[in-house]
């Protein structure tokens, strides 16, 4: 059966709520007709009227329940409308959630969706990456699926995770990103494992979320035109990273492009390149490069935001320039 | 109240007051690092939070709780070891001084953003009713505690509406100490009375003279007996005026002396009060300092044998989930 991105994420919340009464989601607008802004939670409310919560345009008060609710034994799930807004939760986040585990020995099992990401249109507020501002504190695990099947095994994983779980989910998936699934036969891979979405030996492009996508695309283009072979490395997970898979492709290839429509300065990108330089320098043949966002705030005009974000042209390019170092 | 309640009162009074002033002295002689946060002068309203509460509730108590806290059943020795950061404190050396807590038993550890618990409060609360423990008319309830200065905070206000739209039973305890760290009331807020806010936000408005024992009591008796009875979140706001710097680093010059003043000591006040009515008499009252003093001291000495964390016994690791591929749904 082929289902969307955002059908997988939506048949994993209500998998998950069916199969363990402990689960419950807060966000707003998201229960009864309605079903959030995305219809994520879309006729949840049916099946799991009170467990399908509005909560008030208080992201740093959903986020703390959120806390409270894990410590006294349930597993929260929050969605955020956009991920934008996470930055008013970024306190109870950063300080409250990643950090209790640590100072008490007490776990926080909850996770917070984020649907982050850019579609033509939504501007400087509505299309951030949060994923490198997040990841920056010990205590979260921050994931971000690309696939179909990602979507469905990391969303129920991270729910059954015993730590807290930012989930960030692309936007431009939801509805673009179809696929064949059945979860009774789909593979599960396991949530800290980065996952090679395509083989080959000439230069490694790493890249998660909706970029991975663009990654494959290029590659095809590459290998089409210029029969440059890359292995195309889909992080899943960013933090933690799986360092075995990223090192192994580096030493296969020996050239590496990673990919992001996240900012340059202080991201996962740089965080990725930091691993390879110092733990895999003696298997490059050209210096590591990294494709990133414009370092500026999100443009609305489809023009200027299409200029903004890494596209097949570009990554191609970047390849070529590491191939002919 | 009976007569023995408010003797029992007077003594988590008097051990949060001995508690505070033992940590103020290893402060000055350089035992503890960072600094020492005491609640003197805040005792009686405090204490009459933490007496109000019983096992299953939830509490969240602030920088100044010492008193509450002790009542709610916090030992003596948590806050010694954490202050003294050792290994053997419920923080491990790991967090400090009032940032502590047993959540287990449903004390929550503050963060120092001020606000913060509100939600984190609300959290349990609402926990507790999905999990259909929150029926009848004898809730389990939750309880935090803010300053007139966290009351300007932008958590505040999202925690508190929040509690109002789930109609949780919250106590949220407003302490008007008349000092945000050194600034006075007329820079943090500009209505007339901060318990005008409970209108705004829905719920109850409680005050009570911060210095009065017997008021703090009374009055939060009421909200804590209403909340239980399911009507919703109560703000109480007890006026009084902090005794002592914002921590034992700040001698608090800046505070004017007409506002020392206005208020007096809830300690002595109370004290004076028991002995006018003849409930206390001066021997007795000195024999619970004393044994409050002895109290303290026995696990002070105790807590001084033990050794600071040693950083090779750390696992430096913040996640309980070590690996992260035997997660499975």
């Amino acid at each position: 059966m082929s289902i969307s991105y955002l059908e997988a994420l939506r048949m994993a919340l209500g998998d998950a709520m069916e199969a363990d009464p402990r689960v419950f989601v807060y966000g707003q607008d998201i229960a009864g007709e309605f079903g959030g802004a995305f219809k994520a939670t879309k006729g949840l409310s049916k099946r799991f009227p009170d467990r399908i919560i509005n909560s008030p345009i208080s992201e740093d008060a959903m986020t703390g329940m959120a806390l409270g609710a894990a410590l006294d034994g349930l597993r929260p799930v929050v969605e955020y409308q956009f991920a934008d807004f996470a930055s008013v939760a970024f306190n109870q986040l950063v300080n409250n959630i990643a950090a209790i585990y640590w100072r008490t020995g007490q776990n926080c099992p909850m996770v917070a969706r984020l649907p982050m990401g850019g579609t033509p249109g939504g501007g400087p507020f509505h299309c951030q990456m949060p994923e490198a501002w997040l990841s920056n504190h010990p205590g979260l695990v921050v994931v971000a699926p690309s696939t179909v099947s990602d979507a469905y095994f990391m969303l129920r994983d991270a729910i059954h995770c015993d730590d807290p779980v930012i989930y960030c989910e692309h936007k431009y998936l939801y509805y673009h990103l179809t696929a064949d699934f059945d979860k009774h036969r789909a593979e599960h891979l396991a949530l800290g494992e980065a996952a090679v979405r395509r083989t080959g030996s000439d230069c490694t492009l790493i890249s998660w979320s909706g970029m991975v996508h663009r990654c494959l695309k290029a590659a095809e283009v590459l290998a089409r035109d210029y029969e440059v072979e890359c292995q195309v490395v889909d992080l899943r997970c960013v933090r933690p990273l799986d360092t075995e898979t990223i090192l192994a492709s580096v030493a296969k290839t020996g050239r590496v492009v990673v990919v992001t429509e996240s900012w340059p300065f202080g991201g996962i990108a740089a965080e990725v390149l930091a691993l390879i330089t110092s733990e895999g320098f003696q298997h490059l043949d050209a210096p590591p490069k990294r494709l990133c966002a414009q370092d500026v705030p999100i443009p609305f005009s489809p023009d200027l935001y299409a200029a903004h974000t890494p596209d097949e042209m570009r990554i191609a390019e970047a390849v070529l320039d590491t191939m002919a170092f | 109240m009976n007569d023995v309640e408010r003797l029992a009162h007077l003594r988590w009074m008097i051990l949060a007051r001995v508690l505070d002033d033992r940590m103020s002295s290893f402060y000055k002689q350089g035992m503890i690092p960072g600094s020492v946060f005491t609640g003197r002068g805040q005792e009686a309203f405090s204490a009459a939070g933490g007496m109000l509460l019983r096992p299953g509730d939830v509490f969240a108590p602030m920088i100044r709780d010492l008193a509450g806290r002790l009542a709610f059943g916090e030992p003596i020795i948590d806050g010694i070891r954490t202050c003294l950061g050792k290994r053997t404190g419920p923080m491990r050396g790991r967090d400090g001084n009032i940032h502590r807590g047993l959540p287990a038993k449903g004390l929550l550890p503050m963060v120092s953003h001020l606000g913060a618990m509100v939600s984190v409060t609300c959290g349990v609360l609402l926990s507790r009713r999905l999990k259909g423990q929150a029926t009848g008319t004898d809730l389990a309830i939750g309880m935090t505690s803010i300053g007139d200065g966290g009351m300007a905070t932008g958590a505040l206000h999202e925690g508190l509406n929040l509690a109002a739209v789930e109609k949780l039973p919250l106590v949220m305890m407003v302490t008007n100490n008349q000092l945000s760290y050194s600034t006075l009331n007329d820079r943090s807020f500009a209505c007339k009375h901060l318990v005008d806010r409970a209108l705004g936000y829905g719920m109850r408005g409680h005050t009570c003279d911060g210095t009065d024992a017997d008021a703090c009591m009374a009055t939060m008796a009421d909200a804590v007996a209403r909340a239980r009875r399911g009507e919703g979140p109560q703000l109480v706001v007890a006026t009084l005026l902090r005794l002592a710097g914002h921590g034992g680093h700040d001698d608090a010059l800046y505070v004017p002396a007409d506002l020392k003043s206005r208020f007096g000591d809830c300690l002595p006040l109370s004290e004076r009060t028991l002995k006018v009515q003849g409930v206390a008499t001066e021997e007795s009252i000195r024999a619970l300092w004393d044994e409050v003093r002895q109290e303290v001291e026995v696990v002070v000495e105790q807590v001084l044998k033990e050794r600071a964390p040693d950083p090779d016994e750390e696992d430096w690791c913040a996640y309980s989930v070590r690996d992260l591929k035997k997660v499975r749904s």
